[in-house]
């Protein structure tokens, strides 16, 4: 459990009593409060170097801060729209740089390292999975009272295969990216015109940087639109759809068509940065390096708008259906109580000591009955002599299964298709016609000519919306332009057979333009 | 039944009403032992149907259940074909569930007791989200864990960007954990939990729906009908019967007592009187129409 237990406050110099108050005002209190939580924000993280030495084990190798400012970055940067980040991906991106802190070590004490600082972070043994710090203001009277601070840094959320996933809280990013309190859209502005200048110098490491804190507004802004959008699932009227959400959609599409430009503008500029750098020498191989890794941070960037618009031109069919479902719902003859608004909402308000009363009566009223189990004292004696059954941690023996070898009756075998396939492997530049295939392949094998025929018809109409979608590079297709095929087995059109290459990065603009 | 002492139409003033026997007294506790059997239905077993139409169309023995049924303690809520005998456990009867035996840390935890309370009470509204539903007998209620979950932490943040816009700091006081605004205790609790044997984390917020939801399937409650979303589950006629006639009211007791009173129109209409007003009649409605 992390806690600043005690913000030291030097009693001596405290004013007497009914003395004015020390801060110049409610708004410095505010502020100085305000510090402290994002002071108590970092504490988890200071406090996984001081508690490794409680570790059993020598952990003295590890700066565990830097690990878990790293598991922080991974959750946020993994996290998508829909759910959490993975925990098993997370703590396998984190086992390099565990690695390289202390390489001499066993793998299986680097992965317990990762692990220790994910669940730190989670807080695990905390009932809350969450942190708690204590500090003070002034009262509207001078007296100073302490209160409690709960917050989260990775919190775990239920997914939709019913797993659990990790996301970082608004805290986390708070501590990661730091000013979260500044409007989302001017932020994302000052960082693209930054990023753009940045570039144009050849100030790679900070051009990466902000390119970094670009895609994490682009989280943010995800974040945000998920979070309405699921409230209208549940009630349409919970969420502002007369103002807040529509001003929200169209800023972010703005930002979308916005980005697109800058992003594809930027890609240019870097990908020309590479290609130019000289990589023989120690210092343009370091450029071309960081060139390399902005593209990808860039290419994620465009990937995460992708999703986002996808999302912001779903939410208004989304919210009509909605409506229409929800305001649409028959209503009934008689009314009953409100169970939300007069008993759950009045409740969730009161202090919990009082909220308690209410729930009470609910529980015992509405639970329904249990049928008490009586006992007889033969029926005792029999049980208490029973001996403990023993749990059988493995479960009962699965039987062996016989296993039948299926005759392989595949007509052609493996060596076949792969000398068929070795024949389709044709240069982009020099499509072939079907007959001399045929031909050739009709001197290596009587039985090859009716497997590359098979796989030259499956070619003539070639999946291309799936081959891009898969980021195929190349693409084998047949074309009939009307030449009859003179063949001693087949028939039919002389089709030409090639290869494609397909330029996925440029399919991928393409979509964008055309939404 | 055909063949009884008092016909229905039989004039009230009849002088003499047939002595009821023991075997219809046996009958009479029979009936009511059905009516124990939570998850029986009167169209799974044509004795209790049998029983059930006989309490409906013989007052005398009708009046005999019911007797029966309070003199066990317990409380008859409706007797009829499609909830059979509803009955309710009494405040101080054997058959009634003490939180001590729901859950022993609740019993000792007072923020642990709050939200085993509140999930109960989640579970319900989001199974009847508007008056209507509770009050119509044919309506069935949907409901998912996760869904539940997130219908209230969504209560929940909108209390607090509600007390974020009016200035409020909502940190409780160290000293004093019970002034604690009672959303906060839902909102800061985690929502789940990775656990060594992949079971669901119990303190969790969806642990303790879930075990909630379980535990009113075990009591005749809810059916569940998919795994999705934590578990989907629908509403039965005897879980209506008990929280209109029964949970509802004795907690807005309490909430009255507290000398909160919540105001509602009682009208049927879907139309929000404000448009600034939190969550009204149709809060929400389950996550998938099916």
């Amino acid at each position: 459990m992390t806690a600043i237990a005690d913000q030291p406050t030097d009693y001596g110099l405290r004013p007497p009593a009914g003395a004015a108050r020390p801060a110049p005002g409610p708004a410095a209190d505010e502020g100085l409060a305000r510090r402290l939580k994002a002071l108590a924000c970092t504490a988890p993280l200071h406090d996984l170097d001081n508690r490794k030495v409680n570790l059993a084990g020598e952990y003295g190798g590890y700066a565990m801060a830097e690990v878990g400012l790293a598991a922080i970055d991974l959750v946020t940067l993994h996290m998508d729209f829909d759910t959490g980040a993975d925990r098993d991906i997370v703590l396998g991106r984190m086992l390099p740089r565990v690695a390289a802190q202390n390489p001499p070590r066993p793998a299986a004490e680097h992965e317990r390292v990762a692990r220790w600082v994910l669940e730190s972070l989670i807080n695990v043994g905390s009932v809350d999975r969450g942190f708690r710090a204590v500090y003070g203001t002034f009262g509207p009277d001078g007296e100073y009272v302490r209160r409690d601070y709960d917050f989260k840094l990775i919190e775990e959320v239920p997914g939709p295969d019913g797993g659990v996933y990790l996301r970082t809280t608004d805290e986390a990013v708070n501590v990661l990216v730091g000013a979260l309190d500044t409007d989302v859209t001017s932020a994302q502005i000052a960082a693209e015109v930054k990023l753009e200048v940045l570039i144009r110098r050849g100030r790679l490491a900070d051009a990466q940087l902000a390119a970094e804190q670009a895609r994490y507004r682009t989280v943010q802004y995800a974040e945000t639109l998920r979070r309405a959008l699921d409230a209208t699932r549940r009630n349409v009227r919970a969420v502002d759809w007369m103002q807040a959400v529509p001003d929200l959609i169209d800023e972010a599409l703005d930002h979308i068509a916005d980005r697109y430009r800058h992003e594809n503008a930027i890609l240019t500029n870097i990908r020309k940065v590479r290609d130019e750098s000289e990589p023989h020498t120690p210092e343009g191989a370091e450029h071309k390096r960081r060139a390399a890794e902005l593209v990808d941070i860039v290419k994620d960037c465009i990937r995460r708008h992708t999703q986002l618009q996808t999302r912001l031109l779903e939410a208004g069919p989304l919210f009509r259906a909605e409506q229409d479902r929800q305001a649409f719902a028959s209503p009934g003859v008689r009314t009953g109580i409100d169970l939300y608004g007069q008993l759950l909402a009045p409740l969730l308000r009161l202090p919990v000591e009082q909220a308690v009363r209410p729930t009470d009566a609910f529980f015992a009223r509405g639970t329904g009955l249990r049928t008490p189990t009586a006992v007889r004292v033969t029926d005792l004696v029999d049980l208490l002599l029973t001996p403990p059954v023993e749990r059988e941690h493995l479960g009962a023996e699965l039987p062996d299964p016989d296993l039948v070898a299926t005759p392989d009756d595949s007509r052609f075998s493996e060596a076949q298709l792969e000398a068929a396939l070795e024949l389709l492997d044709l240069p982009s530049d020099a499509p072939r016609r079907l007959s001399g295939l045929l031909a050739d392949a009709r001197r290596q094998d009587p039985e090859l000519p009716y497997l590359v025929a098979l796989l030259a018809v499956h070619a003539a109409s070639p999946p291309v919306g799936t081959a891009y979608r898969q980021g195929e590079e190349r693409l084998l297709f047949a074309v009939d332009d009307g030449t009859p095929l003179r063949d001693v087995e087949f028939g039919g059109a002389d089709l030409i057979v090639g290869n494609a290459l397909l330029d996925a990065a440029g399919m991928a603009a393409d979509r964008k333009d055309a939404g | 039944m055909t063949t009884h002492h008092d016909a229905p139409w039989a004039p009230e003033a009849e002088p003499a009403p047939a002595a009821l026997t023991p075997a219809d007294v046996a009958d009479a506790a029979r009936l009511v032992s059905f009516g124990l059997q939570a998850k029986l239905l009167p169209a799974r077993d044509a004795e209790y149907a049998e029983l059930v139409r006989r309490h409906r169309e013989d007052p005398p023995f009708a009046r005999l259940a019911d007797a029966v049924a309070t003199g066990m303690g317990l409380v008859v809520l409706e007797v009829s074909a499609r909830a059979g005998m509803a009955v309710a456990a009494a405040e101080d009867s054997v058959f009634a569930v003490r939180m001590g035996d729901y859950s022993r840390r609740a019993a000792s935890e007072s923020t642990d007791r709050f939200l085993h309370g509140l999930a109960h009470l989640a579970v319900a509204a989001m199974a009847f989200p508007r008056p209507e539903d509770l009050a119509d007998d044919g309506y069935l209620g949907r409901i998912t864990v996760n869904g539940v979950d997130a219908f209230v932490r969504q209560a929940c943040r909108r209390l607090e960007e509600q007390a974020d816009a009016a200035g409020d700091n909502t940190d409780p006081q160290s000293d004093a954990p019970g002034l604690e605004a009672a959303w906060r205790v839902w909102a800061r609790r985690t929502a789940t939990g990775a656990t060594k044997d992949a079971r669901r984390l119990s303190g969790s917020t969806i642990g303790i729906t879930g075990k909630a939801v379980l535990f009113l399937v075990d009591s005749g409650f809810l059916q569940k009908t998919a795994d999705d979303a934590g578990g989907t589950y629908r509403t039965t006629a005897r879980y209506q019967l008990q929280v209109r006639d029964l949970a509802a009211s004795g907690a807005m007791a309490e909430l009255l007592d507290l000398g909160v009173v919540p105001v509602s129109d009682g009208s049927a209409t879907l139309l929000p009187a404000d448009h600034s007003e939190e969550l009204v009649a149709d809060a929400g409605l389950p996550f998938h129409s099916l």
